[in-house]
């Protein structure tokens, strides 16, 4: 049984039909990637996921319960976490007070501490930030922060939206080897949406290509980086 | 570890405590320079004449004796503001949209506050109980009234604004009005089917309508006894017992920082496993609630209430929020005190320095007059930055 599965899924924005007949699976332990143009609905998959967007058809399933219809909040208390596209740090909320509300599920502060301790691992810089408003933090910082927020809630399955947007290629290379890292010790399964498809590709075992709301392609990132179409509309070349 | 969350649960609770000081201290010194300026200004005017002919006393002696019950009033008056203003601040702050229905359920606290007290007095409860006694049904009736007021407050949101979160901005606002006239007249209905009559007047009891005299002053030759009403103490005590309270939730709970996550950003909140829609729940509970006490004391201040009663506090308070910052608390205890400030010494000098022409009646045109500038010049308040704004 796939972690995460979803089933035909149709999503509107207003009039706009963004979503037209998804369906893929995330197993276990896997990084899988979804790439594709601006306006490809990548966003709008993690969005539908996560319950941002309520699905007009088809079905998510999260461990083989249905969770479509469910609200966000109970989405992410059911493990799915999620890293939205313009990393949504609260301005005015301290880097400290942004990792406690990643953490908001969860009750015993001992673990809070325990898992803002872990996150500081990751991301050193943060530590050293602490008390600064998350809108005064640079581009880079203000991603580790939406990262490290994510990660507060130890979720079963990370929704990962366009972690690389805007940052300096060396910030790029560091956020994907977190990505990395916290797959193979921590096994966190992560589906990522990235426009850095080669990136991306790299670092997933898996990928899905979608082309105005419909799933074109998909397999195992190799191959798919192989592709000639791919990389002609994709990877430059 | 321990040491620092015990200094922040100290500091979230006396940092409050300073704005307030500063707040009134800074209002209180630059009104009463400002008005002594004034006075002097008009020395042997006609208005000084007048005042020398009827009341032996020159302008700037008038002014001068006066000041300090003046002041007390303004600050008295200013926290009641204040605590409605919170009420209209905290819901812009989560939703973005102005509440106009909040001076209705100021009211509403104001009336359950008082019938809860008419009833005592019918059961023969009020008179002739200890001290102590009077306290502690003045207590309960605040408290009733909060709690009306806040349960009413997250029934208008359920019922009129939650269906319209979606709609565009100006369809929540004219619901609001809506719901602002209809409960209006359901206070009227309500009470004139029970009652009889419209209008309330809160029992005497226990000693807040004796005064206590502070301190006599030689004031421009004259010895001012400065003296205030016991019910001017409470109203104050409660209001910074309030404000102090509010503060330490917003900011040192973690229900406070969800309302604050909401504001900045509600579908990342909701990412984030916070229930949204509880959270603005909670945001009317405590802003009614705070809407409902000030609706109590107000009524132990005025004596007399009516379905009305709302209507001149509540667009008082939201100057005051607009003046502030809306969004921003403590821009509201601001604009609070600013205008309760205002009021008052428009109330005690306009009409000698008119010759009677303007009386103390046209003081409200002061309250509003800043509402326009403000608008005009300032839209943002005094205090800038907002709570609730979007990056």
């Amino acid at each position: 049984m796939a972690l995460l599965e979803l089933d035909n899924i149709h999503s509107y924005y207003g009039h706009i039909h963004a979503l037209k007949g998804i369906s893929l699976t995330v197993d276990e332990g896997e990084v899988v990637t979804l790439i594709g143009a601006n306006g490809a609905g990548k966003s709008t998959t993690l969005r539908t996921i996560s319950g941002l967007v309520r699905a007009r058809h088809g079905k998510v399933m999260l461990q083989g319960k249905d969770i479509t219809h469910m609200p966000p909040h109970e989405i992410v208390t059911a493990g799915v976490g999620h890293v939205p596209e313009g990393r949504g740090i609260f301005p005015r909320l301290t880097v400290r007070e942004n990792l406690e509300m990643g953490a908001f599920t969860i009750l015993d502060k001992a673990e809070i501490g325990r898992r803002m301790e872990r996150v500081f691992v990751l991301f050193p810089r943060l530590k050293e930030r602490i008390s600064q408003k998350g809108g005064t933090l640079s581009g880079g910082e203000q991603q580790m922060l939406a990262t490290a927020r994510g990660l507060m809630l130890k979720p079963h399955i990370l929704l990962m939206d366009e972690p690389s947007m805007g940052l300096a290629p060396v910030l790029v290379e560091a956020i994907f080897d977190v990505i990395k890292e916290l797959n193979s010790t921590e096994g966190t399964t992560i589906l990522l949406v990235e426009q850095n498809a080669l990136m991306a590709l790299k670092y997933s075992a898996r990928a899905y290509v979608l082309e105005t709301g419909s799933i074109v392609l998909s397999g195992p990132s190799a191959e798919i980086a192989q592709n000639p179409q791919v990389k002609k509309a994709y990877l430059g070349g | 570890m321990r040491r620092i969350y015990e200094s922040t649960v100290l500091r979230e609770l006396l940092r409050p405590l300073g704005q307030i000081a500063i707040f009134v201290t800074a209002t209180g010194a630059i009104f009463s320079v400002a008005m002594l300026l004034l006075a002097l200004l008009f020395r042997g005017s006609a208005a000084d004449r007048l005042l020398q002919e009827n009341n032996h006393i020159n302008i700037f002696a008038f002014t001068l004796t006066n000041l300090p019950q003046v002041l007390v009033d303004g600050v008295t008056l200013g926290f009641v503001y204040a605590a409605i203003a919170l009420g209209y601040t905290m819901v812009y702050g989560v939703l973005e949209f102005i509440n106009f229905a909040h001076s209705e359920i100021f009211a509403i606290g104001a009336f359950v506050g008082v019938e809860v007290l008419i009833a005592l007095e019918g059961a023969g409860q009020l008179s002739s109980i200890p001290i102590w006694l009077a306290y502690v049904f003045l207590a309960l009736a605040v408290i009733a009234g909060m709690a009306a007021a806040g349960g009413m407050a997250m029934l208008v949101e359920a019922t009129a604004y939650r269906p319209l979160r979606n709609a565009p901005r100006l369809v929540p606002l004219i619901s609001a009005i809506g719901v602002s006239f209809f409960l209006q007249d359901a206070i009227r209905f309500t009470e004139s089917i029970t009652t009889g009559q419209f209008h309330r007047i809160i029992p005497t009891f226990g000693n807040f309508d004796q005064r206590v005299s502070l301190v006599k002053l030689p004031l421009a030759g004259v010895v001012t006894d400065i003296n205030i009403q016991i019910k001017s103490i409470v109203v104050i005590a409660a209001a910074v017992l309030m404000l102090v309270g509010l503060n330490y939730l917003v900011n040192a709970t973690k229900v406070g920082k969800a309302i604050r996550a909401v504001a900045q950003d509600r579908p990342t909140a909701s990412l984030m496993g916070i229930n949204v829609n509880l959270i603005i729940s909670l945001t009317f509970l405590v802003g009614g609630a705070l809407g409902g006490a000030a609706g109590v004391l107000y009524a132990l201040k005025f004596t007399r209430i009516d379905p009305f009663v709302g209507f001149f506090p509540g667009i008082k308070a939201f100057t005051a929020a607009v003046l502030g910052g809306i969004g921003n608390l403590t821009g509201a205890l601001l604009g609070g005190i600013v205008l309760g400030m205002l009021e008052s010494f428009a109330g005690a000098y306009l009409s000698a320095f008119t010759m009677g022409a303007a009386g103390a009646e046209y003081k409200d045109i002061l309250a509003f007059a800043i509402l326009i500038l403000v608008l005009i010049f300032r839209p943002s308040g005094l205090l800038g930055e907002q709570v609730g704004q979007k990056a």
